[in-house]
């Protein structure tokens, strides 16, 4: 199927693959909401949410649905067009990070193997940068079109927190890519199913990077764009209904994204741990592979996840010259020293 | 036509009315957005010339920092209502000398090149990989690169010293 | 130093915080290791619908105007609860009751009308300690919640309590609710 010089089985594929995994983040969204509730209350004492559905599972649907249904305002003074895209992007750059995960060993459907993989390139760690880079639009143009002062500080802070944090979190991924030796997302996961997973080599590294992970997805105790007590509700104060829902979807996902971030660059991905996957595609064939090593994936991230949740639940948030102290004074320093000193053994190594 | 092609000419309309679109908005933070929308489309192109690493650094560097921080600085200077015309006179003639000599000067400049021979084709020439651009910068043009980053390193110890005036 | 009520005080220490420190590595490891203890602890919700909590034997909750083993209304409309109510929460008419109406009323004046306004009361139990008759009495249950202030006003329907020759069970139940004191 040629046409226009174009693989169209090729761009069939990735679209399947690509509608598969947005799904399955809105769906690991959803129920990150309830999950949230849950890890709360039991944290607080509580049983949470057990009314909608056995242990209240259907919750997230009860949720979900309110907020469809919402009356939807958008203010008069507000600059409508970005008003709208302000919770478009936040969602798009929440979702466009999961193209590089490698999310399972391939897949083999009749004579093709499918990898698990939407978009397979050599400058995997780049790109999420640059993702990460982007992430503060959706805020911040949110933030402004609101024409709200609280919204607008709320803005401010977000942007100033996620280019500080950027920093140590860029800092500390280089440190990886001196252990790996390469950019591609497929070959950091395999090098670590082969060598031992990246966090052995790197625990400050990983550090570092679930602390500003956490800053960057504006949880607590860095959740100052959404300081209730000081700003009502920060950036998301003017919206209503779907929008608003669409704010706090994307930072569920962006949440699990870092999961899966965190679960690939440092704890090996979907690797299984002790389990050659090769022998054991010989024993229950390649699917069933690809299907544990996808689910391995997903406790990894969801562990990530929970272990957000219990911080959020855990510790205040920081005033804002605490956050700009520990990010500048602290991680980057910190990031610094740990990338020389992995840049200096890898070094004497290789000699 | 292939999928390069057809990729080309939507990245290209799509910088060009953006490019538009920075300098006839007349709101500030629209023309920063749309900026942002350039750099996207022109890393877009860096693709199809195979420069991912350039791409890549597009993007994070400008779209990701810079235009954050000039969004961060328009968005706090109230700019909403929209800013009146310029009453001089005078500086209008200026701009429009000014604006006048500029395209002149470049259209001097482009009718003495020659195009056709330094063409870049899409899709070939691998320089722009990230192993052989760091192969490259790091053997044949370190001088250079190592003066870059002594630059770098003055203008963060200016930044510094500047912050730290009372 | 001033008195020292507890050994468990504390000084608070002002020093300012070491490099270590200012990670807040630590504390928060700390704090954590605080909060997935109560993650795995028993919780001290009460599951409503399924299970309540019982009221401790001295609530004073909703009224409930009484009858006798026939089932004839106590309440003779003496008017001494709403003298004795310091919220001023209750008001009735009296009436006379007619030859046929005997087996309705115990006395020959009964409450025509009879009205508790249970956002005024104060469920202070006064009118169950005036009442002459063994009328009214203050059950163990709550007002519920509505969506008008009018239906907060309780008539002489609401309070009464269930008939013991027709619906005897109601009754029974209806009767447990109501501690019952031997008058002095």
């Amino acid at each position: 199927m040629y046409i226009l010089a174009i693989d169209w089985l090729f761009i069939i594929e990735k679209l399947i693959l690509i509608a598969l995994i947005v799904t399955l983040c809105m769906i690991v969204a959803m129920y990150a909401t309830y999950g949230e509730r849950k890890v709360a209350a039991y944290i607080q004492d509580r049983y949470g949410p057990n009314r909608a559905g056995p242990l209240g599972i259907l919750q997230p649907l009860a949720d979900g649905g309110k907020l469809f249904f919402k009356e939807e305002v958008v203010p008069l003074a507000s600059s409508k067009i970005l008003f709208v895209l302000g919770p478009m992007l936040a969602m798009v750059t929440a979702l466009i990070t999961s193209a590089v995960i490698p999310w399972g060993t391939a897949l083999s459907i009749g004579k093709n193997t499918i990898p698990l993989q939407v978009a397979d390139i050599n400058i995997g760690v780049l790109y999420i940068f640059a993702v990460v880079s982007v992430g503060v639009y959706g805020i911040m143009i949110g933030a402004w079109a609101s024409n709200n002062k609280f919204s607008l500080i709320s803005g401010v802070r977000a942007a100033s927190q996620m280019v500080s944090y950027e920093l140590a979190l860029g800092l500390s991924l280089i440190a990886v890519l001196m252990v790996s030796g390469t950019m591609q997302m497929s070959e950091i996961v395999s090098l670590q199913q082969q060598h031992g997973w990246n966090v052995l080599y790197q625990p400050f590294g990983f550090l570092i990077f679930f602390i500003c992970a956490m800053a960057e997805c504006n949880r607590t105790p860095f959740d100052l764009p959404e300081a209730e007590n000081e700003l009502n509700m920060g950036y998301h104060q003017e919206y209503s209904s779907m929008k608003l829902g669409f704010y706090l979807f994307a930072e569920y996902i962006n949440m699990f994204m870092s999961g899966i971030l965190m679960a690939t660059l440092f704890w090996g991905g979907y690797d299984i741990p002790f389990v050659d996957e090769t022998k054991l595609a010989a024993g229950i064939g390649q699917n069933w592979v690809a299907f544990l090593s996808f689910s391995m994936l997903m406790i990894k991230a969801c562990f990530s996840v929970f272990l957000f949740m219990w911080i959020r639940w855990t510790i205040p948030r920081f005033r804002f010259d605490q956050l700009m102290h520990l990010g500048w004074k602290r991680l980057v320093p910190l990031a610094l020293l740990n990338m020389l000193i992995t840049a200096a053994v890898v070094l004497w190594l290789n000699k | 036509m292939g999928i390069t092609q057809i990729l080309f000419w939507t990245l290209t309309v799509l910088v060009l009315f953006s490019a538009l679109m920075v300098i006839t908005s007349k709101n500030p933070v629209h023309s920063v957005l749309w900026l942002i929308v350039t750099f996207f489309g022109i890393s877009g192109h860096y693709v199809l010339l195979n420069a991912q690493f350039l791409a890549i650094v597009n993007i994070i560097v400008y779209a990701g920092a810079i235009m954050v921080l000039f969004l961060f600085v328009i968005m706090l200077m109230n700019l909403n209502k929209p800013s009146s015309p310029l009453k001089n006179k005078w500086i209008q003639i200026a701009g429009f000398v000014a604006g006048g000599c500029l395209l002149l000067v470049l259209v001097a400049a482009l009718r003495n090149t020659e195009i056709a021979k330094n063409t870049v084709e899409a899709g070939t020439g691998d320089i722009g990989l990230v192993a052989n651009l760091g192969r490259e910068l790091f053997s044949n043009f370190v001088v250079p690169f190592e003066i870059a980053s002594i630059l770098f390193l003055s203008a963060m110890v200016g930044a510094v010293v500047i912050g730290k005036k009372e | 130093m001033g008195v020292q009520l507890t050994k468990r005080a504390k000084p608070v220490d002002r020093r300012p915080m070491t490099w270590l420190e200012s990670l807040y590595l630590w504390n928060i490891m700390k704090g954590m290791a605080v909060t997935i203890k109560h993650f795995f602890s028993r919780k001290v919700t009460i599951q409503y619908p399924e299970e309540k909590r019982s009221y401790s034997d001295v609530f004073r909750g909703l009224h409930i105007l009484n009858r006798d083993e026939e089932g004839r209304e106590r309440c003779t409309a003496c008017g001494l609860c709403a003298v004795a109510c310091p919220a001023e929460a209750i008001s009735m008419e009296a009436a006379e009751r007619k030859p046929d109406e005997e087996h309705l009323y115990r006395e020959e004046k009964y409450a025509a009308r009879y009205e508790i306004n249970m956002l005024r009361c104060i469920f202070c139990g006064l009118c169950e300690e005036a009442c002459p008759k063994d009328a009214i009495y203050l059950s163990k249950t709550h007002a519920p919640a509505n969506y008008h202030r009018k239906g907060f006003i309780y008539k002489k329907e609401d309070l009464l309590i269930p008939n013991p020759l027709t619906e005897p069970e109601e009754y029974k139940k209806a009767l447990g609710t109501i501690k019952r004191e031997p008058k002095s």
